[in-house]
């Protein structure tokens, strides 16, 4: 295979930052796809950015503030009803702690 | 005979529903019957909601015998599956997320409701709207109703496509990178993604926050003008929401286009791009020009540069976005020996292909060591970008582009090649990074018959702008539309 942008050591690493688990057929893959990706980002180094603020937001909002009050009511059932797994009021996940 | 009051627009439909000649039932009726009949090959909807709309259109019809009914009381929409729908399953066409029933409205559904609008189901998109052909769902591609071979565009292809093939009269859809412009464009239908922040994004399944936007589908610019006017306006629920008071947007649709500057960027017209496409979009401007505009000729010069920042901005902001999805709240879950395990297993039996792609470049753009390289350097790309606009504007009111280099592409042909995927939006995509409000409305035909899209960009809330335009191209009668191969 070509050199490309990334190794697979870092693909594997950024699953892991991700939370994907992979094949190594997808790997491979990933491996392939990024590495074409940051090859063609790379004509954003073209641009001299130096002293170009980001852009983070194009809204006109800001950061609205309001008042801390209460608008909603209690709905345990209604946020529990999509949980894969549940038990009384809780939702259930394996144990953690030996 | 059957009625066909689905083929009807919705200025139409809502004149003849106050004036009692129709009622909500049996325009509804007509769509849930088109939707059987042409489904099979189109496939442009995820769920039907054939109970639920029969029960609001005949809430509608009570609401319109008593008198004065907003305007999209008893008219049946389609709801892109990114939505929240109290009650309704919301998927985003990922196995993630294949039973999802939201406990709960998104804001603009919300708003819909309460006009009287009936909901006739859920449309296909690309899964978590990541994608440019509506191919990359959980449930199957949408296929052209002008051309079943060919894809409707993407991500809210089922929207665009149920549009045009009279499913519905009008549609939600979302625009992150041309998700609204590039199908409608493809399907021959009008299609607008407000200015950033026009609309809430509340209970609308984030992909990338700070480029999303809400907007609509529908077979006329006057029957964009009226949905918009419902969605648009402050949400406490999203705090990048704005404040502006919402102009009656149909009001602006009778102006002339008289002393109206047009600017034409050079680099939209590129080589490579399909000849009828540049043809049909330079006769339009010359449409314009004879209706009293003038055109001229202004550089964008960091649009070669779009693709890249996007791809960067997005996918970061995807990744984070897209962490929720762990198989503990809501959503499939993968039992495995540890929670660590069940996070990897849900997430990589859950997502497909595609998001999966974004979500690694997301991360890896944010990941220690190549933030400032990659994110960081998006976002800086990403200004330039707005100054080109900002500077354009000065020396006219309105742009006028292709919305895509080419007409709808076959099923298939691009989806072994991301990165050629990704150029199909290359008209559209700057757009977004500058928080524009951009329409994509039908100004021709290529030789197969397939749709040509042009794209109207004005500056911030200056939807107005591009409705006055939009309004006058449609009445010049330049682009009549046609009836579907379906």
């Amino acid at each position: 295979m070509a050199e490309t942008k990334i190794t697979l050591e870092q693909v594997r690493h950024v699953a892991r930052l991700a939370r994907l688990e992979l094949s190594p057929q997808d790997e491979e893959r990933l491996r392939a796809d990024m590495g074409e990706m940051l090859e063609y980002v790379d004509k954003l180094n073209e641009l001299d950015t130096k002293d170009v603020a980001p852009t983070t937001q194009v809204g006109e909002a800001g950061m609205p503030m309001r008042d801390d009050e209460v608008t909603n009511r209690p709905a345990a059932d209604a946020m529990l009803s999509n949980a894969p797994s549940r038990e009384r009021g809780y939702f259930k996940v394996p144990k953690i702690i030996e | 005979m059957p009625s066909e009051l689905n083929k009807l627009t919705i200025a139409e439909a809502s004149a003849k529903l106050r004036a009692r000649e129709i009622t909500a039932a049996q325009l509804t009726r007509d769509c849930l019957d088109r939707i059987a009949a042409a489904e099979p090959s189109l496939h442009a909807f995820i769920t039907v909601c054939e109970k639920e709309a029969a029960e609001q259109a005949r809430v509608a019809d009570a609401r319109l015998a008593a008198g004065n009914a907003p305007a999209l009381c008893g008219i049946p929409l389609g709801i892109k599956d990114i939505y929240a729908t109290k009650g309704v399953r919301t998927t985003c066409a990922s196995k993630i997320l294949q039973n999802f029933i939201p406990p709960f409205d998104a804001t603009v559904i919300e708003r819909l409701r309460a006009d009287g609008a009936v909901f006739v189901g859920k449309t296909n998109l690309d899964e978590f709207a990541m994608g440019s052909s509506t191919e990359n769902s959980a449930f199957g591609a949408t296929h052209n109703p002008h051309d079943l071979e060919r894809v409707a565009g993407g991500s809210s292809g089922g929207s665009a496509a149920a549009v045009a093939a009279h499913e519905c009269l009008g549609a939600l859809g979302t625009d992150t990178g041309g998700s609204i412009r590039e199908p409608a464009s493809f399907c021959g239908v009008v299609g607008i993604k407000p200015t950033y922040s026009r609309v809430s994004r509340y209970g609308v399944v984030a992909y990338a926050s700070s480029l999303d936007q809400v907007g609509p589908f529908t077979k006329s610019v006057r029957d964009a003008a009226i949905i918009l006017r419902t969605l648009a306006g402050k949400d406490v629920r999203d705090s990048t929401c704005s404040a502006r008071p919402v102009p009656n947007y149909e009001r602006a649709l009778g102006d002339t286009v008289k002393g109206l500057r047009i600017g034409v960027p050079r680099e939209y017209f590129v080589e490579g791009m399909q000849p009828e496409v540049e043809k049909s979009v330079r006769e339009a401007l010359k449409t314009y020009e004879s209706l009293g505009a003038s055109t001229t000729e202004i550089s964008l010069p960091h649009t070669g540069y779009a693709i890249a920042a996007y791809y960067l901005v997005a996918t970061a902001e995807a990744s984070a976005n897209l962490s929720r999805y762990d198989g503990i709240r809501y959503g499939l879950r993968v039992n495995a020996e540890d929670n660590i395990a069940l996070y990897e297993t849900t997430r990589a039996q859950g997502f497909g292909a595609e998001v999966k792609r974004r979500i690694m470049l997301g991360t890896f753009a944010l990941s220690a060591g190549y933030y400032d390289a990659y994110y960081l350097k998006g976002m800086k790309v990403r200004t330039l970008i707005r100054n080109d606009f900002e500077r354009a504007f000065e020396k006219c009111d309105l742009i006028v582009t292709p919305v895509a280099p080419t007409t709808a592409f076959r099923i298939g042909e691009k989806m072994n090649d991301p990165l050629t995927m990704y150029l199909s939006d290359i008209f559209t995509i700057s757009v977004n990074l500058a928080g524009l409000p951009g329409m994509s409305m039908p100004c021709g035909y290529d030789a197969a018959g397939l749709p040509i899209g042009m794209q109207l960009i004005a500056p911030p809330f200056a939807e107005e702008t591009i409705f006055r335009a939009g309004g006058a191209f449609e009445r010049s009668g330049s682009c009549k539309p046609r009836t579907t191969a379906v």
